[in-house]
């Protein structure tokens, strides 16, 4: 589907190794991305069943955008989550949109579990199930080295795999695509894991006549003026993301040491400027992205025998470096990259693994646990027990870690020490103390991330200042619009230069009439149809318990938080909810 | 002056695929990874430099010395102009391209730089340049 014709789904089933083309007209009105694979997931979900069970589906998207305008580089997984057991959804880029593309399919949907380890080839003449045996137990590194191998399509290829976490079932376990980007946070490793899934390739090699060139190309070429042009995103490609350690840091809201505070004195030590300094080795781009944001640095360390050096190259970006350096007071470069080492190679979701080990670290220091349970005597900076710990997570040698790779709000049921979790709608957190926008966003967030309606922004730019119902009004809005660009399924870098009108824009040059009132009412439509998979799951807005005590004892980037005006604030954000997803 | 592209600084390289892109949309009006004279790719794995081929307008090309029908004809100050009518769709030209760069769309016409630059246009870390190449 390039907007004409009806959406392709390639449905796959593991259990009886075969695959069907669906060519479905109904599911044009959804755009694509989110929407389509909403649709999907209402359709195929087993709402009756946990995460993991066979007949759960995993389902992949991507939207009219893909591989045709700048920056549309993201393929959305949707999924019940097993960290959650709710709405799962997660988004990755380098070339997995650009694959699928060209292998033809607008989303895949997988079933069922493999009677072996099984990896899967996805072309355009449909998928190969090739045995995974000899690949079950390698780390993600040496997986992505092997299948390259294996093989084709040079270039435009995309391979997405597990590591060991996701073969062990790990909910904190994600899926590591084309060796330096994720599709993260809600345990689609896991997943994979439980439909003995070990890798996707996917490659294509068609292509697409354009139909209307003077128009697209017109509008191709201003959406890549607007990125490569201007100062609008050029932040992305020099420091990356990265440079957030020391804005947060100078705002008071980066969570450091479990959140005990939210500055970190060493911040300079672990700031974007000094990876890149001491680090950078090369900047990528997604395919399709001029901008390029994946600053890739080396590790370069004494050989463990002491002859001379060895090195490993590793992305860096704000979350991974927030979540192992502050968060657990690593204060240099090579710390840092030391423990991402394992993270990456275990094929561990990066933000929360750092938040589970620092509420562990901390649950020892108070004795809530001790060594009997971390086996490691975790502590705040000390790097190689934090190595160790990452590799129990990833292979549980007890039910601590069994527990604790489940999150920290399984965790806590079991060992208490709630008041110090650092969990935000069932989820660890983004690394954003910013304000209320963020506490309440991340909790009332289709999927519980930062980036459901970025709260974390709002408290930026408006430094207190605002009335509740802008605030709450501000949630609302973006989330609804950010489900239309998650339907495109564009980067949200480039949401600054995707504008209603300009999206609008861009899909008339591709033969679709609309605009910009018609897609903000579609954004709600898919808001509204996601919070019904919600709540068939069993999430309501009525449950969402107080963030913990931890989040109102440390000041944040609009000083100290109180309870009672978040609590209010969540009032409203109810109060208003139905009426908007209606209107 | 006849101008070709020239890959100036593959170091520079983000592995965006722009030029590609541009390449299959300007020029063969197709939303394509595969249907452009210009290949990006990594020399195995993204731990690895990028490798950037495109066509080097030849002096003296030998794809025209081997295309046996006059679709391809040597162009003056190097490079080739290639006639579609001509072609006869066997290949030779590929097999004598000392570069490799010569592909083939599904209908199996050889795909042939033009030397247009819309590659370069669009390379946004001036990796391709399109230049002066000689009268």
């Amino acid at each position: 589907m390039i907007l004409e014709g009806p959406v392709n789904v390639l449905k796959i089933d593991l259990e009886s190794s075969s695959w069907k083309l669906e060519e479905r007209e109904d599911l044009v009105g959804w755009l694509g991305g989110v929407g389509v694979a909403t649709q999907l997931f209402m359709e195929e979900a087993a709402w009756d069943k946990p995460p993991l069970a066979p007949e759960q589906p995993i389902i992949f998207a991507i939207g009219p955008f893909s591989g045709i305008y700048p920056l549309a580089t993201k393929v959305v997984a949707v999924f019940r989550s097993p960290l959650t057991e709710e709405w799962g959804e997660s988004y990755a880029g380098m070339r997995a949109a650009i694959a699928l593309r060209f292998a033809g399919y607008d989303a895949v949907v997988i079933k069922g579990k493999a009677p072996r380890p099984t990896y899967l080839v996805i072309d355009e003449k449909g998928v190969a199930f090739k045995d995974a045996r000899g690949v079950w137990g390698l780390d993600t590194e040496e997986t992505g080295r092997l299948l390259r191998e294996f093989e084709g399509g040079r270039g435009r290829r995309s391979i997405w795999r597990i590591g060991p976490a996701g073969e062990n079932l790990v909910p904190l376990a994600g899926v590591n695509v084309d060796t330096y980007r994720h599709f993260g946070r809600l345990g689609l490793g896991a997943l994979l894991g439980s439909k003995n899934l070990k890798a996707l390739v996917v490659l294509g090699n068609r292509s697409y006549p354009i139909k209307n060139p003077t128009a697209y190309n017109r509008v191709y070429e201003k959406i890549y003026r607007a990125v490569v042009g201007t100062p609008l995103l050029s932040k992305y490609h020099y420091i990356g993301t990265a440079e957030n350690i020391l804005a947060l840091n100078a705002q008071g809201s980066l969570p450091t040491l479990n959140l005990k505070a939210s500055r970190f004195e060493k911040a300079e030590e672990v700031s974007g400027e000094r990876f890149g300094r001491e680090s950078l080795f090369r900047i990528l781009a997604c395919a399709g992205c001029p901008l390029g944001c994946i600053h890739v640095g080396v590790y370069r360390r004494p050989h463990p025998k002491g002859a001379g050096y060895i090195s490993t190259t590793l992305a860096y970006d704000y979350e991974p470096i927030y979540a192992l350096g502050p968060m657990l007071g690593l204060d240099a470069v090579d710390k840092v990259y030391a423990l991402l080492r394992e993270v990456e190679a275990s094929g561990l979701d990066v933000i929360s693994t750092g938040v589970v080990l620092a509420w562990a670290t901390e649950a020892l220091e108070r004795g809530v646990v001790s060594e009997k349970e971390t086996l490691v005597p975790l502590r705040f900076g000390a790097v190689e027990s934090y190595i160790q710990a990452t590799q129990y997570l990833a292979q549980p040698p007890n039910d601590f870690y069994r527990a604790l790779g489940r999150g920290l709000r399984y965790a806590t049921r079991i060992y208490g020490g709630e008041d110090f979790a650092l969990i935000l709608g069932g989820h660890e957190m983004a690394g954003y103390h910013t304000g209320y926008a963020f506490l309440l966003g991340q909790s009332v967030g289709a999927r519980h991330s930062h980036l459901c309606n970025a709260g974390y922004s709002f408290d930026q730019t408006r430094k207190g200042d605002y009335t509740p119902e802008e605030l709450v009004q501000y949630l609302l809005e973006e989330e609804a619009w950010r489900n239309v660009l998650n339907s495109l399924v564009i980067c949200l870098f480039a949401r600054k230069a995707y504008t209603p009108e300009v999206t609008a824009e861009a899909l008339q040059a591709l033969g679709r009439e609309t605009d910009p009132q018609e897609l903000m009412i579609l954004g709600r439509k898919i808001l509204r149809q996601k919070w019904e998979a919600k709540k068939r799951l069993g999430y309501t807005l009525d449950q969402i318990p107080l963030p913990p005590r931890r989040y109102f004892e440390t000041p944040s980037g609009q000083g100290l938080l109180d309870p009672e005006t978040y609590a209010a604030l969540l009032k409203l954000y109810r109060e208003k909810f139905a009426s908007f997803l209606n209107a | 002056m006849a101008r070709a592209i020239r890959v100036k600084d593959p170091d520079r390289c983000i592995g965006c695929y722009s030029c590609m892109l541009a390449c299959a949309r300007l020029v063969h009006r197709s939303h394509s990874l595969t249907k452009s004279a210009i290949r990006v790719q990594t020399r195995g794995g993204l731990q690895s430099k990028w490798g950037i081929d495109v066509c080097r307008a030849c002096p003296d090309a030998p794809c025209a010395e081997a295309c046996p029908t006059g679709a391809l004809t040597p162009r003056a100050g190097g490079g080739v102009i290639w006639r579609r009518n001509k072609c006869s769709r066997c290949g030779n030209c590929a097999n004598a391209c000392v570069l490799r760069v010569i592909h083939f769309d599904e209908e199996g016409y050889p795909i042939i730089c033009l030397y247009c630059g819309h590659c370069a246009r669009f390379c946004p870390q001036e990796v391709i340049v399109w230049e002066e190449i000689g009268p």
